[in-house]
């Protein structure tokens, strides 16, 4: 199988973000994959030990910086990567098309792992979107997947607890959630062999990508910061309930 | 007049309260407003629908097989026709956990852009604002095309009242078989916990819970306050609760009435996913827990006792 993984190489979620011109991030932090992606990039490794023959392709779009994120990947258990290097911000649309571009260009998938959402643009729509260039179909926040020779079956997490399982012909394309797997530390040697797989790269512009009619556009950043001015209850643990109680009726309203 | 398309979410043929404040955002702007209905509207539903400013009403007729009616892939492909159909100029659908497996399916069939989760919309320039690297920036994002479309975060606008008269159609899709995406079964769970991202208050449990059996005071506690149940990362990454009670980065994003914290210490990855609840209040036996320092009202002490309180007076 050719198995493809989209990875993306975000600031650490524990990173202090700071805005520069109020329009970007100062990307002076620690950058690292994307941790959904790392559940794509390990159910990618668990496919390839069940079927014979394949071979994982990390993809990422970014900067030169980036190449990190591939050999992280790789240390994870991804064969070999293509860093689709721009300077640009680019918005989904563009991303799921040098995507789909770059895949194109480099062979035949047979099943295409991302993760459910990246960490630090929060789109949550890129999945679709490689999905729908390819007319695969897709899933989102998958917590268990099965393949057999044509098909996979999916089954995917919604909230409160709620699942929908698929069975989906292949090729398509699987957005991972935390319910998917537990990503592993990569051992020492698995880090070292990392440095010797092949990445290649490919400029933007040799993708000849077709821009999308429509565009998303950042016009500002703004730190969120929330000052709360925290109020003690205090006494014995049944006045506190009390006041609990009391404030949830008559502050917030919300209990009748 | 532009148009603009809003994907309702019902719940037990009731329109959602979360669904009825996208209506209001929508209505600030000056356009025809048209409900997408999916799953079948009854006169109740269009009154309510028309209260809050829908002037047309449009049931989409999706088959009532639920291996159709419950495909996102089919939700997604009878919103997409009927956009185009209508010739919307506008999409809003709640960024909750089924609108976030049909929204981005609906953008990416009509190949427009979206943003997902927004906390606010200006409709006269198309600029939604949302959260991003974990809830610690608040981005503005432009949209430019022909279609546009927004994912709401439930809870981000409350609903008031805009009346209008509103008259329904029927529009079936043409039920295209699903090429590749086929519904095998589906499991709803208890019902108990679907709400999370939707409601008005959450009590979530931490680390200070200590064990799995122990959650079953914040699950009584919800219950006496029709609360729904969230959890730290700490609390399923040890299987105390199932992943989908998980608040903050990796969870769920809320933005509830009220959030009351119990036995969390409120790490950035958390907040990540709390930080716009209007109330918080922590309930904590660590007096410099990061969260003692970022709430509204901070309870220091044992919640092994306050709990237990706390259901018996309620």
């Amino acid at each position: 199988m050719q198995i493809y993984v989209c990875v993306k190489h975000v600031p650490d979620s524990a990173a202090n973000i700071h805005i520069l011109d109020g329009i970007r991030i100062d990307e002076k932090v620690a950058f690292l994959l994307n941790p959904y992606d790392e559940h794509a990039v390990t159910e990618a490794a668990a496919l390839k030990k069940k079927v014979q023959d394949s071979e994982i392709i990390a993809v990422c779009l970014g900067k030169p910086d980036a190449q990190k994120t591939i050999r992280s990947a790789m240390a994870m258990g991804a064969d070999r990567g293509i860093l689709v290097e721009t300077d640009e911000a680019c918005d989904s649309m563009t991303t799921a098309r040098a995507l789909h571009a770059a895949i194109v260009q480099d062979g035949s998938a047979d099943i295409i792992f991302t993760g459910k959402e990246s960490i630090d643009s929060e789109g949550m729509q890129t999945q679709f979107r490689i999905g729908a260039l390819f007319s695969f179909p897709v899933v989102t926040n998958a917590a268990s997947l099965d393949i057999s020779s044509e098909t996979a079956v999916v089954t995917c997490e919604l909230s409160g607890g709620r699942t929908r399982s698929f069975e989906l012909a292949l090729p398509c394309v699987v957005g991972a959630g935390r319910g998917l797997n537990t990503p592993g530390y990569p051992t020492f040697p698995d880090v070292v062999k990392a440095r010797k797989k092949p990445i290649k790269t490919v400029s933007m512009d040799s993708l000849s990508i077709t821009p999308a009619a429509g565009f998303a556009k950042t016009v500002s950043l703004t730190p969120l910061v929330q000052k709360r001015h925290p109020k003690k209850i205090t006494g014995t643990p049944a006045d506190q309930a009390k006041e609990i109680i009391r404030i949830l009726r008559q502050e917030a309203k919300v209990l009748a | 007049m532009k148009k603009t398309g809003i994907l309702i979410e019902m719940e037990k043929k009731r329109v959602k309260d979360t669904t009825l404040g996208m209506i209001t955002l929508a209505a600030r702007a000056d356009t025809d407003l048209y409900a997408l209905v999916l799953d079948g509207v009854d006169d109740p539903a269009c009154e309510i629908l028309a209260q809050y400013g829908i002037t047309t009403v449009v049931d989409l007729g999706l088959s009532s097989a639920p291996e159709i009616r419950l495909n996102p892939a089919a939700r997604a492909d009878a919103v997409t026709q009927a956009a185009q159909k209508l010739q919307l100029d506008v999409i809003f659908g709640l960024s909750s956990a089924d609108g976030k497996d049909i929204i981005p399916r609906v953008a990416a069939l009509l190949d427009v852009p979206l943003v997902m989760d927004c906390l606010d919309v200006d409709l006269e320039k198309n600029i939604a604002r949302t959260s991003q690297y974990s809830g610690k920036v608040l981005a503005d994002i432009q949209l430019t095309g022909d279609v546009v479309i927004f994912g709401i975060r439930p809870n981000a606008v409350q609903p008031v009242p805009s009346p209008a008269q509103a008259k329904k159609i029927k529009m079936a899709s043409d039920s295209a078989a699903l090429p590749g995406s086929a519904l095998l079964s589906w499991d709803d769970g208890d019902g108990a916990q679907a709400g999370l991202a939707e409601a008005d208050i959450i009590i979530a449990g931490g680390r200070g819970l200590k064990n799995s059996d122990n959650f079953s005071l914040i699950f009584d506690c919800a219950k006496k306050m029709h609360a729904a149940v969230g959890a730290s990362r700490v609390a399923v990454d040890e299987g105390w609760v199932p992943y989908a009670f998980q608040v903050g980065q990796t969870g769920e994003k809320v933005s509830p009435q009220v959030y009351i914290a119990c036995g969390i210490s409120g790490s950035i990855q958390h907040f990540a996913g709390m930080k716009t609840a209007r109330m918080i209040i922590a309930v904590n036996k660590d007096e410099n827990a990061a969260i003692m320092a970022n709430c509204d009202y901070h309870v220091q002490g044992d919640l092994f006792e306050i709990l237990p309180e706390l259901i018996r007076q309620l």
